[in-house]
């Protein structure tokens, strides 16, 4: 499916009552089986955008519409948060069936159908485990799986490496790439660490800081499958350099704000 | 840190070399379990009481030796006089415990998810929940009669409130970004209680079931005293009328039993309903 962002604008009134303006007039649109990241500094709205498509808020002014064929037994959206959200009082296998249980899905074919994605996303042996007891990479497997499990048609992912640590962050980068080679849905994935999202998704869009707006998208020229190799690639780090470019200016400015 | 080649404010000033040895300094932090200094204290105090009596310092009609309470004891689960008085007050107990749980935690709950039910719940319960609810056994008599029900009401009563209170603060604090994610997987109203609140909610509302124990056995003994024949409190009260001190301690040694072992199974509960816990 495709996501069509019309005009959308967010506005929130914080805890003094003052209102905030974190999105402003953002227009989007991405294609059908895309992997688009959505990138920028501290406080730009990209979580707020992500949640927006989700249906987790609703915008200010502007349009969220999804587009497309959405064949039977498949959900428009699913999520993977930055910090897991996993249900700590359901196992691994309890949590990759939650989205499958609110489908309705009948147990034996929920069962069938987690078991699936825990296998692969490497988390076979580790089902009747609970949250608490897995590392933070193995808590994102579970994340990824239970998005994974409801196939849907857009997956949105909101910084879902971030909390890992460096070394177990490309690895996991490697192993979405590698499922998404395989299964090919939407992304819309956000992050604010520029090597990521040139290294994994096909389009950038850069949002400046708050009121968050579209200042460019940059098309990532690198073939696919990606691999580790292509980050010294030339047309890797002019990417990179590009998109710093945009936004040095404007991490600075969130520095000395003290918004980060 | 100063580099080399940065200058340095003071002239370093030779002083005697020294060895220091480093040693454990959170050492007096350790809080060991000391085991058996558990139960040498238990112990001792019996031994004590028992001391105390043989001696003769204090009456036998005032403080009965452990010993003679025991025997006591033995003599009336033989002649089925405690059998009886712990079944009458077990069953008022867990029937008023257990309906006076099940409204608090749908209150509560209703209460904390709902925000008119809020709005319409906190003043009420906030104004109604500081009477000492043996205040209200005498009024529950006047409506409900000398009998079981109005003892059983006010047990309720009295584990209602600190079970409604606890539900709907572990209610209030069940972890938004969860909350998010149900909803993100479909998850509506229904769902989001059921598979979200309730078991965050579940540490909040054991610490209240133990709260509500408490309140229960205190509220039982007072309604017992009060137009019974039969439970331990009646045994308190009679044994006391009656002078004879051996078994009103009886009694009160049966009572520290129930509170204990209700405490105990309660966190066997507890583990077991809280597989999940860290801790």
């Amino acid at each position: 499916m495709r996501v069509v962002v019309d005009g959308v604008s967010k506005v929130y009134v914080d805890r003094a009552g003052q209102p905030v303006r974190a999105l402003d007039g953002i227009d989007l649109s991405v294609e059908h089986e895309e992997f688009v990241a959505v990138l920028g500094p501290s406080g730009c709205g990209k979580s707020t955008l992500l949640n927006l498509i989700a249906g987790l808020l609703a915008p200010s002014a502007g349009g969220i519409w999804l587009d497309g064929e959405l064949p039977a037994g498949r959900t428009p959206t699913a999520m993977v948060f930055q910090e897991f959200a996993l249900f700590p009082w359901r196992t691994v296998q309890a949590n990759v069936e939650f989205g499958l249980e609110e489908m309705g899905v009948p147990a034996p074919a929920r069962a069938r159908r987690a078991r699936t994605f825990i296998e692969l996303t490497g988390l076979a042996g580790f089902e009747s485990r609970y949250p608490h007891q897995l590392s933070g990479g193995m808590r994102q497997r579970v994340g990824i799986a239970r998005a994974l499990a409801v196939e849907p048609a857009v997956l949105l992912m909101d910084e879902p490496f971030s909390a890992l640590d460096a070394q177990t962050r490309q690895l996991m980068q490697e192993e979405l790439l590698a499922i998404w080679e395989g299964a090919r849905q939407t992304i819309v994935y956000v992050t604010h660490n520029i090597h990521e999202a040139v290294y994994m998704a096909d389009r950038v869009v850069v949002l400046s800081r708050r009121p968050g707006r579209v200042m460019a998208e940059v098309k990532i020229e690198l073939p696919r499958p990606r691999e580790e190799r292509m980050i010294g690639d030339p047309a890797f780090v002019a990417s990179v350099e590009r998109i710093w470019s945009l936004i040095r200016e404007q991490a600075a400015v969130a520095l000395r704000d003290g918004a980060g | 840190m100063s580099r080399s080649g940065h200058p340095r404010t003071e002239p370093p000033s030779r002083s005697p070399l020294q060895r220091i040895h480093v040693r454990d300094r959170a050492a007096f932090l350790a809080r060991p379990q000391h085991r058996a200094l558990r139960l040498v204290a238990l112990v001792g105090l019996v031994v004590a009481w028992e001391a105390v009596a043989r001696v003769g310092w204090v009456p036998v009609l005032f403080l009965p030796s452990p010993v003679g309470v025991l025997i006591e004891a033995a003599e009336m689960l033989r002649s089925g006089e405690l059998v009886g008085h712990l079944a009458a007050s077990l069953s008022r107990l867990l029937l008023g415990f257990a309906v006076g749980a099940a409204l608090g935690v749908a209150v509560g709950v209703v209460v904390g998810f709902f925000a008119v039910a809020e709005a319409v719940g906190t003043p009420v319960i906030a104004a109604t929940f500081p009477i000492p609810k043996i205040a209200l056994l005498p009024l529950l008599i006047l409506w409900l009669g000398l009998g079981e029900p109005s003892k059983v009401a006010v047990i309720a009563l009295g584990v209602f409130f600190p079970m409604a209170i606890n539900t709907f603060t572990g209610v209030r604090q069940a972890d938004p970004l969860l909350v998010r994610a149900a909803v993100a997987f479909g998850a509506r109203r229904w769902s989001v209680i059921r598979k979200v609140v309730l078991p965050s909610a579940l540490p909040m509302i054991f610490a209240g079931l133990r709260l509500g124990a408490g309140t229960a056995l205190l509220l039982l003994v007072a309604a017992e005293m009060i137009a019974v024949e039969s439970g331990i409190g009646f045994l308190v009260l009679h044994a006391g009328n009656l002078m004879q001190t051996t078994k009103l301690m009886v009694g009160i040694v049966v009572l520290s039993l129930l509170g204990v072992v209700s405490h105990w199974s309660l966190g066997r509960l507890e583990r077991l309903a809280i597989p999940w816990r860290t801790a």
